[in-house]
């Protein structure tokens, strides 16, 4: 018997490269041995792909992209389909667990520096999926055709129509196919959901493997392993991914797996963060509903947008947001890779940007208040702040002149945008939050003129371990 | 990376205090309690609904024979006292008023059931129930208003269980009228308390309807999570396993 099978591998491998590519991809592939906690969404975030292709064909059998239909399909799949309602419910929390992870993996590449050089591919192809995701999931929204699936869609797509020169209303046209979103809608965001943007995506994870596994892997430490290789030509850091790693993920799959299946099973609506209560009243074009609120996932990018009165302006901090995530490999430059060995005042840069975030993603949830909607400029301000901080910190060397420049230019700049948009109405609103961003600027621009709180410390030649 | 996770927990649970909730009119919302282990209740609240809500409001997702086996309930019994609007038990729950006919009558065509409870809530259906009060106002059309639902085109039909109930005004500091609670002036079939419980039935009823799945996926998901707690324990154990000669 297992002589067969050697034949047949050997026979399988003169014609492809099977044993080639398990080797390197998971037997040769050397890793480093002190991944942590923060290096289990990678392969989490694969799971979750495959869950929702397999979930997403099994749906697809029994769903109806009819604008007459598609709401009653989802109750049909939900009631009269076996097992039909959890599909759907691994579904819908999955794409809510698939944000859950992605988010924390890119949280890991920025606080190790795993965007850095030279990993800036990966990071854009990691980019790529993420841009790529966001549109899948806000398409796949629109099809249970429930009143937040129709005016979520009606208001994201009239966002395109900002854009100048009479581009906005035509594009903003061709997107939906008609006027409003309709049932010309609905049928393209269902092909393009099921079957054009899950290619790209698998595509692109496909790049974003084999590019990580070009390079190999960044770590904790932010030390690069192959520097350091033993007599055999193996880094002396590292560990075959297979088995060292394919067992620990595999523990870190179930673990996901209880707290997703606690989600499915106990709490699939997430108290209206993963399925909005508006979404089991359907589509109805006549009837806005008092409140349009996106998914979570989208919303810090929403209160971003909703923060800045001008639409036009407003649609391109929002896409501004975004592209400063992808253009992260060349603002921050600074030699040392990871958290662990830069500056205190790194670390709090990088907290208050994680914190502003999570806040501005809480905002978009709710109604546009006079203070929320000042907050949420105040923390959109942080938010683009931090970026160009990063950018000054890249280089250890200035003097403390340089740091004053920058702080005197930016608070320059800080106070002409106030000066621009002043309204007399929040005029104490305005003077009272504009303390944040001084605060801010003071803190992480001053700070590294005046203390010693910005000093990197050394990287060791070798991984930290035990 | 400890004072990463304790900030951005922080920061969830200031999040997560503030969940999305379907409003209720600015009014307090009382607790419906549905449970939905209690089959004679969910039975009790299937009567009601057939009866009293089953001339105007359709459940099209909804079939007889599907509730018949979920609560216990026997084909002929089922066609007995519960099947007045159809007589094929696999048939869902529609009625035979149609929506030009809702509109002309109540304004608005009434709205099908079948998921009232998801977008709605218990507790604003269970709060719906026990709010209506007698209005005089001349535009009311049957006479009645609700408190959580301003307004609301439906007419009081399960009066004749409740009774009348009228509204008990009070002035705010800048002498303005409110209404601060409902008074039952002539009681109906029901006494306070037996009709309280009625309306837990009906509102357990309804949050069945809107999801049946929800009588079995706890119970699923109990042994699913007892599973993947186990057989986390081994992949533990693996793990270790296998990592022990790592130096």
């Amino acid at each position: 018997m297992n002589k067969l099978l050697t034949c047949l591998l050997g026979w399988v491998d003169d014609r492809f490269p099977l044993t080639k590519l398990w080797n390197e991809h998971l037997a040769k592939y050397y890793a480093p041995k002190n991944f942590n906690f923060w290096y289990f969404f990678g392969s989490l975030a694969l799971l979750v792909l495959v869950m929702q292709l397999l979930t997403g064909i099994w749906l697809t059998m029994h769903y109806k992209p009819d604008a007459e239909r598609a709401f009653a399909s989802v109750e049909y799949i939900m009631r009269d389909v076996d097992w039909g309602w959890l599909i759907r419910y691994l579904h819908s929390t999955g794409a809510s667990a698939f944000f859950v992870v992605v988010y924390l993996h890119m949280f890991r590449g920025l606080v190790y520096g795993s965007f850095k050089q030279p990993r800036e591919l990966i990071w854009l192809f990691g980019m790529a999926i993420y841009m790529l995701l966001m549109a899948e999931a806000f398409m796949g929204y629109l099809l249970p055709w429930g009143q937040m699936s129709f005016w979520g869609a009606q208001v994201i797509i009239s966002l395109f129509g900002a854009l100048p020169f009479g581009i906005g209303e035509a594009l903003s046209l061709w997107i939906r196919g008609d006027y409003v979103v309709s049932d010309a809608t609905l049928n393209r965001f269902f092909s393009l959901h099921v079957i054009a943007l899950p290619l790209v995506l698998v595509g692109l994870v496909a790049a974003h493997v084999m590019a990580l596994h070009e390079v190999g892997s960044n770590n904790p430490d932010g030390v690069e392993i192959k520097k350091v290789k033993g007599s055999d030509g193996i880094p002396k850091d590292g560990i075959p991914f297979h088995p060292y790693y394919t067992v620990k993920d595999i523990m870190g799959v179930i673990a996901f797996l209880f707290f997703f299946a606690f989600v499915v099973f106990f709490v699939p609506e997430m108290g209206g963060w993963f399925l909005e209560h508006a979404n089991f009243v359907p589509a109805n074009p006549l009837k806005t509903p008092e409140h349009i609120a996106p998914v979570w996932y989208f919303t810090p990018f929403y209160a971003i947008l909703r923060a800045i009165p001008d639409k036009l302006i407003g649609v391109m901090a929002m896409g501004g947001s975004i592209g400063c995530l992808f253009l992260l490999p060349w603002i921050d430059r600074h030699p040392v890779k990871s958290i662990r060995f830069r500056s205190p005042l790194f670390f709090w840069l990088i907290t208050v940007f994680i914190l502003s975030f999570v806040i501005l993603g809480y905002l978009g949830t709710q109604p546009a208040t006079m203070v929320f909607t000042e907050t949420g400029f105040r923390l959109a301000e942080l938010y683009f702040t931090f970026f160009l901080i990063l950018a000054i910190y890249s280089s250890e060397s200035r003097g403390a002149g340089a740091y004053i420049s920058w702080f005197v230019v930016l608070v320059g700049a800080l106070l002409v945008i106030d000066f621009l948009r002043f309204d007399p109405v929040k005029s104490s609103l305005i003077m009272g939050s504009a303390l944040l961003p001084l605060a801010y600027l003071a803190v992480f621009l001053l700070g590294p003129a005046f203390t010693r709180l910005n000093e990197s410390r050394p990287v060791p030649e070798r991984v930290v371990w035990k | 990376m400890k004072n990463f996770l304790g900030v951005i927990c922080l920061a969830l649970m200031i999040g997560g205090s503030g969940t999305v909730l379907a409003s209720g009119g600015g009014v307090q919302l009382q607790k419906a309690h549905v449970d939905l282990s209690d089959t004679a209740s969910l039975q009790r609240g299937a009567k009601l609904f057939v009866n009293y809500c089953l001339s105007c409001h359709s459940a099209h997702f909804m079939r007889y024979n599907r509730v018949g086996r979920d609560l216990g309930i026997s084909e002929e019994l089922l066609q007995e006292h519960l099947m007045f609007a159809s007589d094929k038990s696999g048939e869902v729950m529609n009625v035979a008023m149609s929506v030009e006919d809702g509109e002309r009558w109540f304004g608005v065509a009434p709205p099908d059931l079948s998921v009232i409870a998801r977008s709605r809530g218990a507790n604003w259906l269970y709060t719906y129930f026990l709010s209506f009060y007698e209005d005089s106002n001349p535009s009311r059309p049957f006479g009645v208003n609700n408190l959580v639902f301003k307004d609301v085109g439906m007419p009081h039909v399960l009066w004749k269980l409740q009774g009348r109930q009228v509204p008990v005004y009070a002035e705010d500091e800048h002498g303005k009228k409110h209404i601060e609670s409902l008074k039952l002036v002539e009681p109906g079939i029901l006494n306070a308390d037996e009709y309280r419980r009625a309306m837990r039935d009906l509102t357990g009823f309804l949050v069945y309807v809107g999801e049946p799945a929800k009588l079995v996926r706890y119970g699923i998901g109990f042994w699913v999570l007892l599973f993947l707690a186990g057989f986390f324990l081994l992949t533990r154990l693996l793990y270790r396993e296998y990592w022990k000669d790592l130096h």
